[in-house]
């Protein structure tokens, strides 16, 4: 383009025409589709008219409810392309024998399941999880709003930034080869000279700065502002999970961010940290990046069992059996996270002493966790079960978690994970736990609270489809893998010499196939539910018979969520004012406090993203410029001093007596 | 348990008829901040740790650190504290140009304390000791960096809030606005004690 | 003073603020706490360096165990005098997010320290001496 190519690469860094992948037909077509698509979606919005309504109510938006159901609408979009990334590895090692090259050269496997792991846990697990905590946390504590609703909408922005990055990754040079985890020296700038792992680090930087911020977020939420009377002990039980998961995000996601700047120097500016020379020690990033990574999977699973919980006690019609147990196992869970990360890496070569030490604080980690399941148990034994979406998806959690639990036992004895790690069996379990898990444990809340969110409820019949193939899929998919690891097959292979391995993986890609129709039924689920909602309306707000406070609310809840601060007496706050005959005021509605909608948080995550791009291409003066704009713009916010503004009375009477008809329709 | 089955007949008010006020968060998020903030240093300190004893038969702590420059960037730092105490002692007083002078003070401060650090810097890089030489010097550039980049945004922060009160005097927002940049000052404060500590004198010593 | 006055026309427009304000009257400190903080802090910076600098032990690990230890004291000393913290502000929640991250800034320090030890020892037998001069 230009004669000199010094002021080219001044102008446009590394950046050249020849990062985009258009000699890649798979490329190519997943490019014009994500662009028929996204040229389908512009134009619909802008048929239907919706821009106003999507910067103003949405985008611009502070209101925690609609932040969390963005954040799950991310999280399901991404979880379209990580499971897009799955599917594509179950083909390439179900074809991939007898000297067929199968049809993903190794270049683009090794991609593949990185992008596949980075996507899956940054982008369709940790957005779930802050999506429901958004969502639900306020409503179950008789909040209006979270602590700091602008940080929680910059939040938001961040991780959908972080996301792009990565799915920009796609189009415009290359992704990580390296694994989820980049270790060094594999992602040091000798053996990864391109902008795969800049894509990787920078994408999660910038996603990680939005995930500690929400964390402070809710924790200062939990702890400040509580309805009247609700004492910890009397806190739902999502919420306590959600205190827990939140203290292990803010105090892990700090570690996770310098590790990863200690990388980005080695691969910068030319540090020793974990290069092999000049002292630099690569295992230092593996201990360092499991410190976080292990308090991570509990991120993930304490609000999946938070999620499990609620639906047990609702869905047989009971209180939640061992309440103050399930309280502590949580908060042994939180700190026990801390001290097992080397099980992570038994085979490095600590020795018997360490590797003994871990082996047993894991194997202890099983102890608060099995009381739970037993909680649950004891909380199904003699209630009256309801076996709706949730209650199935519930079940189908504690059989599966069950198995990926006791494997995880096993891996945890480390004369046993010599043999078995870095195998396919490995790869079971923690698919195990983590769909069996967390996954389950998401679905289960969309069908949960799906209600609430938007006034009617999900289709029973598609949920249920949904749920089976699901189930059926995840048992195909990976107890092959357990068989194959047990057989010594490594992960991360995309070619195989040994025929007789082929069956097993012929199999798991027939659970991959159901679990695709599974997700198939989920969305067909949510068409058809939108389709029908006039007839599956929920006008009383509490369609399950609910026990926590979200449940006394109007679906969807009113901006304010809660025209009168309620007071609590019960962990189960809205079964004990059932119970008690609560009425519900029809008069003396005061003005109501809120804050303003802001546009700052997206203007500001923008400007990352293009900061994040400018420097993973070397385009220096670009990163400058919009880092300098970033820090401006954020001094200037703070010049803004009007943040609030008062809902009248007179708006909040008309908002509830419009419920008040509602409700009295339903007598 | 705690939970008591109050009788069902009888009925408790349910729900405030006035507006609630929880009380403010800003004091705890931001301190929860700064707890974060200190797991970033005591990761940059566990790698200093480990890997700083790796000279990589380069120059070693015992080369390269001028222990008496260090004593004046500590004094600078502990000077800012204490002027920065006095700024929120005058703010309490409601004192809008005293607490201003305070801060101004603060301010320069910390500048001199950036300033010699990036001397210090300077020299290292030029007598081929810079982070590039051994995991030591990485380390150790990082450590030090990092909490100098945090002085730097101190001082921008600072000369914000400084124009802020300026502006509208001190008003609620502002005095939180003060009371967080102090917790922020003073906790830097204290990494420091670490640094001066754990790397420097103890560097010296070998 | 006007400010002041000004401080309570601004608590209806601005409710969140004057909440956050309550809260924390307790912990400001006075004149003369600030000011024990700093000459305990000034001392127990002076001794350490004059301990290093004047080589006042023989043995370096009496020094440094010194140098430790009044760090130590000093990082207590700044908690107390200069970020004001008791067991009361925030209903306790500052000091328990202290402890909480204490504790986890001694398990990462020792805990790495621990592990590569443990590592170097085992994968890569070398003294101390010889892992300063590898290149």
């Amino acid at each position: 383009m230009f004669s000199d190519p010094d002021i080219q690469k001044m102008i446009f860094g590394r950046l050249t025409l020849d990062a985009i992948p258009y000699h890649e037909p798979i490329l190519v077509a997943t490019f014009a589709a994500v662009a028929v698509g996204g040229l389908a979606v512009v134009a619909l919005i802008t048929y239907l008219k919706f821009w106003g309504p999507l910067w103003h109510n949405w985008v611009t938006s502070i209101d925690h409810k609609k932040i969390g159901i963005m954040y799950i609408i991310l999280a399901i979009v991404m979880l379209l392309r990580g499971f897009a990334d799955a599917i594509m590895m179950r083909l390439q090692q179900a074809i991939a024998f007898n000297g067929n090259e199968g049809y993903l050269p190794p270049f683009h496997y090794d991609q593949v399941f990185t992008a596949h792991g980075v996507i899956m846990i940054f982008f369709v697990a940790m957005p779930f999880v802050t999506g429901f905590m958004n969502f639900v946390v306020p409503l179950q504590i008789g909040a209006r709003d979270v602590s700091f609703p602008f940080l929680n909408n910059f939040s938001f922005w961040m991780t959908t930034a972080g996301a792009i990055i990565v799915m920009l990754s796609l189009f415009v040079g290359e992704f990580a080869r390296t694994g989820w985890l980049a270790y060094p020296p594999l992602s040091g700038a000798a053996y990864s000279p391109g902008v795969g792992v800049d894509y990787y680090i920078w994408g999660l930087q910038i996603a990680g700065v939005g995930t500690t911020l929400s964390g402070i977020n809710l924790i200062a939420t939990i702890v400040k502002m509580r309805a009247p009377g609700m004492t910890f002990m009397k806190m739902p039980i999502f919420t306590w999970t959600a205190l827990c998961t939140n203290i292990l995000i803010v105090a892990s996601f700090p570690i996770l961010t310098a590790t990863l700047v200690l990388m980005t120097l080695d691969r910068y500016i030319g540090t020793n940290f974990f290069t092999n020379d000049l002292g630099g020690n690569p295992m230092m990033y593996v201990n360092l990046i499991w410190i976080w990574g292990h308090p991570e999977v509990y991120i993930l699973i304490l609000p999946a069992f938070g999620i499990f919980s609620e639906i047990v006690a609702t869905f047989s019609s009971k209180r939640l059996f061992g309440y103050a147990s399930m309280v502590y196992a949580t908060c042994v869970i939180m700190v026990l996270s801390y001290v097992v990360w080397l099980h992570h890496f038994f085979t490095m070569g600590s020795g018997a002493s360490v590797n003994a030490f871990f082996g047993i604080t894991t194997m202890i980690i099983s102890i608060p966790t099995g009381a739970k399941l037993f909680n649950w148990l004891f909380t199904i034994y003699r209630g009256r079960v309801r076996y709706d979406v949730p209650m199935l998806w519930t079940i189908g959690f504690m059989v599966t978690f069950t198995i990926g639990g006791m494997t995880g036992v096993m891996l945890a004895v480390p004369p046993a994970d010599f043999v078995l790690h870095n195998s396919l069996f490995l790869i079971a379990h923690f698919h195990n736990v983590i769909i069996g898990g967390v996954l389950f444990g998401m679905l289960a809340g969309v069908n949960y609270w799906f209600p609430k969110a938007f006034g009617f409820k999900l289709d029973e019949f598609w949920g249920k489809m949904s749920f089976w193939f699901w189930l059926i899929g995840f048992y195909f998919a990976f107890m092959p893998l357990y068989v194959l690891g047990l057989m010594g097959v490594t992960r991360r292979v995309s070619q195989f010499e040994d025929p007789s391995l082929q069956i097993w993986f012929v199999i798991a890609a027939f659970g991959a196939v159901l679990i695709a129709i599974g997700i198939a039924c989920f969305l067909i689920q949510l068409v058809v539910s939108f389709r029908r909602r006039e007839e599956l309306k929920d006008e009383t707000g509490d369609p399950w018979n609910g026990r926590t406070l979200e449940w006394s609310t109007s679906s969807p809840p009113p901006q304010y969520n809660f025209a009168f601060t309620p007071i609590v007496y019960d962990h189960d706050g809205w079964y004990d004012m059932k119970e008690r005959g609560y009425v519900r005021p029809l008069e003396g509605y005061i003005p109501i406090h809120m804050p303003k909608n802001t546009g700052m948080g997206a203007i500001l995550a923008f400007f990352a993203l293009i900061c994040g791009f400018a420097l993973i291409w070397y385009i220096w003066w670009l990163a400058a410029v919009t880092f300098v704009i970033m820090i401006g713009l954020g001094i200037w916010h703070t010049f803004n001093y009007d943040r609030d503004f008062h809902i009248p009375a007179e708006e909040v009477t008309a908002v509830e007596n419009e419920r008040t008809e509602l409700l009295a329709k339903q007598v | 348990m705690s939970v008591t089955k109050i009788d069902t007949a009888e009925k408790p008010q349910f729900y405030l008829t006035e507006e609630h006020h929880p009380e403010g968060s800003t004091n705890l998020g931001f301190w929860l901040y700064i707890m974060s903030d200190c797991l970033i240093f005591a990761i940059l300190f566990a790698t200093y740790a480990v890997v700083g004893r790796n000279y990589a038969a380069g120059p070693s702590p015992a080369d390269l650190f001028e222990l008496p420059l260090v004593a004046v960037n500590t004094a600078m730092l502990l000077f800012s504290s204490i002027t920065y105490g006095f700024a929120m002692l005058q703010m309490e007083r409601g004192g809008k140009a005293e607490t201003l002078f305070w801060l101004a003070v603060t301010a320069v401060f910390g500048a001199i304390f950036i300033g010699l650090e990036l001397y210090e810097f300077v020299n290292l890089i030029h007598e081929g000791a810079g982070p590039q030489r051994s995991a030591f010097l990485s380390a150790f550039f990082t450590l030090v960096g990092t909490h100098g980049l945090h002085v730097t945004f101190g001082i921008v922060w600072l000369l914000t809030l400084m124009t802020q009160v300026a502006k509208h005097g001190l008003v609620p927002a502002n005095k939180r606005r003060l009371m967080c940049l102090s917790m922020f000052w003073h906790f830097l404060d204290v990494v420091w004690i670490g640094v001066f500590s754990f790397v420097y004198l103890m560097g010296v010593v070998g | 003073m006007t400010t002041h006055s000004h401080t309570h026309d601004d608590h209806h427009g601005h409710s969140h603020d004057h909440h956050g304000h309550g809260g924390h009257e307790a912990a400001h400190g006075s004149f003369k706490s600030y000011m024990i903080g700093f000459v305990l802090s000034v001392i127990l910076t002076a001794i350490p360096f004059w301990l290093v600098m004047a080589d006042v032990f023989d043995s370096k690990s009496a020094t440094v165990a010194a140098v430790m230890i009044l760090g130590a004291v000093q990082i207590v000393v700044h908690m107390i005098y200069f970020l004001h913290m008791n067991t009361k502000s925030e209903g306790g929640w500052i000091m328990m997010a202290a402890i909480f991250t204490i504790v986890l800034v001694v398990i990462c320090l020792t805990g790495s320290l621990w592990v590569m030890h443990h590592l170097n020892a085992n994968m890569m037998t070398m003294s101390p001496e010889m892992m300063k001069n590898m290149p």
